[in-house]
């Protein structure tokens, strides 16, 4: 879902809750963070398109003290 | 001691891959005569010590390592230790643009970690100057069990194999072979003998630990140290009366290394059976009883309340500490990173992950990643890493030696540094040794400063 998208949606969901509960507020915090995470996923991803099967079997250093 | 020279020296592991263009990657000995060219301009080897004090060098088997000038203050000492990654952070951006200049298209990478992928080590050394006067079997006897247990806050974490769970609390572990040796690159022991104090002898011991992880997270490494120092004290001051030796020492840190719940019980020597939590509870209590007759600093009270909150945490639910140690952060990462993209536990993409947590580059490092978003514990801020990155610690000689050494590079002249002295050449001719870490300003130094 692009990110647009999601803000106009989570307006929207504010919008419509006159009187937000406190409850909800956390509901939303705790929606925000795991998003945040996705975010962090989708660039681990990037990082994993190079072939780790390569990258991990020649990382190869010397012994050292 | 009260007040301590505490340093840090890292060895990193390197790695140039080709880039996606499909360029040829160097061996780990060229991708390191790349990352050194800049900073030892002119200089036959690459070993240079840098205008914080700090000492950038090539250690056995082609790591870079950076070692921390003296610090005498547990947070300063985190400040360099990061300020030592961003400087070879930079060094391999500029690396990788002369290479790209001679016409090599790769990739460098640089990990602060300590096992390769065929299960070579390379280490995270932490230093301590001590009173000479204490006995060293003491100190072994007292210290060993301390180092056993502290990996549970202290350890990096690291993927065993590709089976699911198999995941162990500290890198360095599985390497350590005696109890004390004097040995760095074979039989590495829990307590290793090197005593090189660069001060007075009759003064001072260094002592040299060799049994740790190399710590991402800022807050381990605060601990790490800072629960060490307090034992250090403890012992100086022969304030340890608890019997803790353990009947295999060597054993149990590997026992409790393989014990992702904290909670597996270890035999002591006399009979008597505690877990790695329950004997870091032993050292703690001490500590409290120790400060009811001594007097403490703010540093090292917040230090005492943040070990208690993580054995609190660590009894209950390990994996609360998913910000501050590094082997729960990185562990949970995968878990998650795991479930979400359904992988299998034996992809290795698992060990790839486990590997980029390491990355020091802030765009690839998958810590920097959580640490950009707020997700992690840090004990300094940027600006104060950055300032390290440029200026010595204004307490100890590490002052005078980074002015001389910012002095000589800008007039560019010729001259020799160690931890311990400093030297000018011809016409100058001209030595200055110091005996005393913690002094910082010397008369005699700083006219041999500024006579350059």
């Amino acid at each position: 879902m692009p990110a647009e998208k999601q803000q106009d949606q989570k307006d929207k969901r504010t919008q419509e809750t006159e009187e937000v509960q406190p409850d909800q507020e956390v509901v939303e915090q705790g929606e925000e963070i795991k998003e945040d995470l996705d975010q962090i996923l989708d660039e681990i991803d990037e990082i994993l398109e190079e072939d780790s099967e390569e990258f991990v079997e020649n990382y190869i250093q010397r012994g050292g003290e | 001691m009260n007040r301590r020279i505490y340093g840090l020296e890292n060895e990193y592991g390197i790695i140039c891959t080709s880039d996606r263009r499909g360029g040829k990657a160097l061996s780990i000995q060229n991708a390191v005569m790349y990352l050194f060219r800049e900073i030892i301009s002119g200089r036959m080897y690459p070993d240079v010590f840098l205008e914080n004090g700090a000492r950038f060098y090539q250690d056995i088997g082609c790591h870079p390592e950076y070692a921390t000038p003296e610090c005498d203050n547990v947070a300063d000492l985190v400040s360099h230790d990061k300020a030592g990654e961003r400087i070879i952070e930079r060094l391999s951006v500029a690396a990788e643009r002369k290479m790209q200049a001679d016409g090599f298209l790769g990739r460098i990478s640089v990990f602060k970690n300590n096992t390769d992928t065929p299960g070579n080590t390379y280490g995270c050394h932490e230093n301590y100057l001590m009173d000479r006067r204490v006995s060293f079997r003491q100190l072994a006897a007292q210290l060993i069990p301390f180092f056993v247990t502290r990996q549970v806050f202290a350890g990096a974490g690291k993927v065993k194999s590709t089976n699911r769970g198999s995941y162990a609390i500290s890198q360095r572990a599985q390497h350590i072979r005696e109890e004390i040796s004097i040995a760095t690159t074979t039989a590495r022991g829990i307590i290793n003998t090197r005593d090189e104090p660069h001060a007075d002898r009759e003064k001072y011991r260094r002592l040299h630990v060799i049994v740790g992880d190399s710590n991402m997270s800022e807050f381990a490494t605060y601990l790490k140290i800072g629960t060490t120092a307090i034992v250090l004290r403890m012992i100086e001051d022969n304030f340890i009366k608890q019997r803790l030796a353990l009947r295999d020492s060597v054993r149990a840190i590997q026992q409790i290394s393989e014990d992702i719940t904290c909670t597996r019980k270890i035999e002591l020597e006399n009979g008597k059976r505690l877990s790695g939590v329950e004997m870091q509870w032993e050292y703690l209590e001490c500590a409290k009883q120790y400060f009811e007759q001594v007097e403490s600093d703010p540093v090292t009270d917040q230090i005492m309340a943040r070990w208690e909150y993580v054995l609190t945490c660590l009894e209950t639910d390990p994996m609360q500490l998913d910000r501050e140690l590094d082997w729960v952060i990185k562990k949970k990462l995968i878990e998650t990173y795991v479930e979400s993209r359904q992988l299998k536990w034996n992809s290795a993409k698992v060990l790839m992950l486990d590997l980029q947590y390491h990355n020091i580059r802030p765009e690839l490092g998958l810590y920097y990643k959580l640490e950009k978003d707020g997700r992690v514990e840090r004990i300094v801020s940027d600006s104060e890493v950055e300032h390290a990155m440029h200026h010595p610690p204004e307490t100890t000689r590490a002052k005078f030696r980074g002015r001389f050494v910012k002095l000589a590079n800008e007039r560019k002249i010729l001259c020799g540094v160690n931890w311990s002295y400093i030297q000018l050449y011809e016409p100058y001719q001209k030595l200055f040794l110091s005996t005393d870490p913690l002094q910082a300003e010397y008369e005699e130094a700083s006219r041999m400063i500024y006579s350059i």
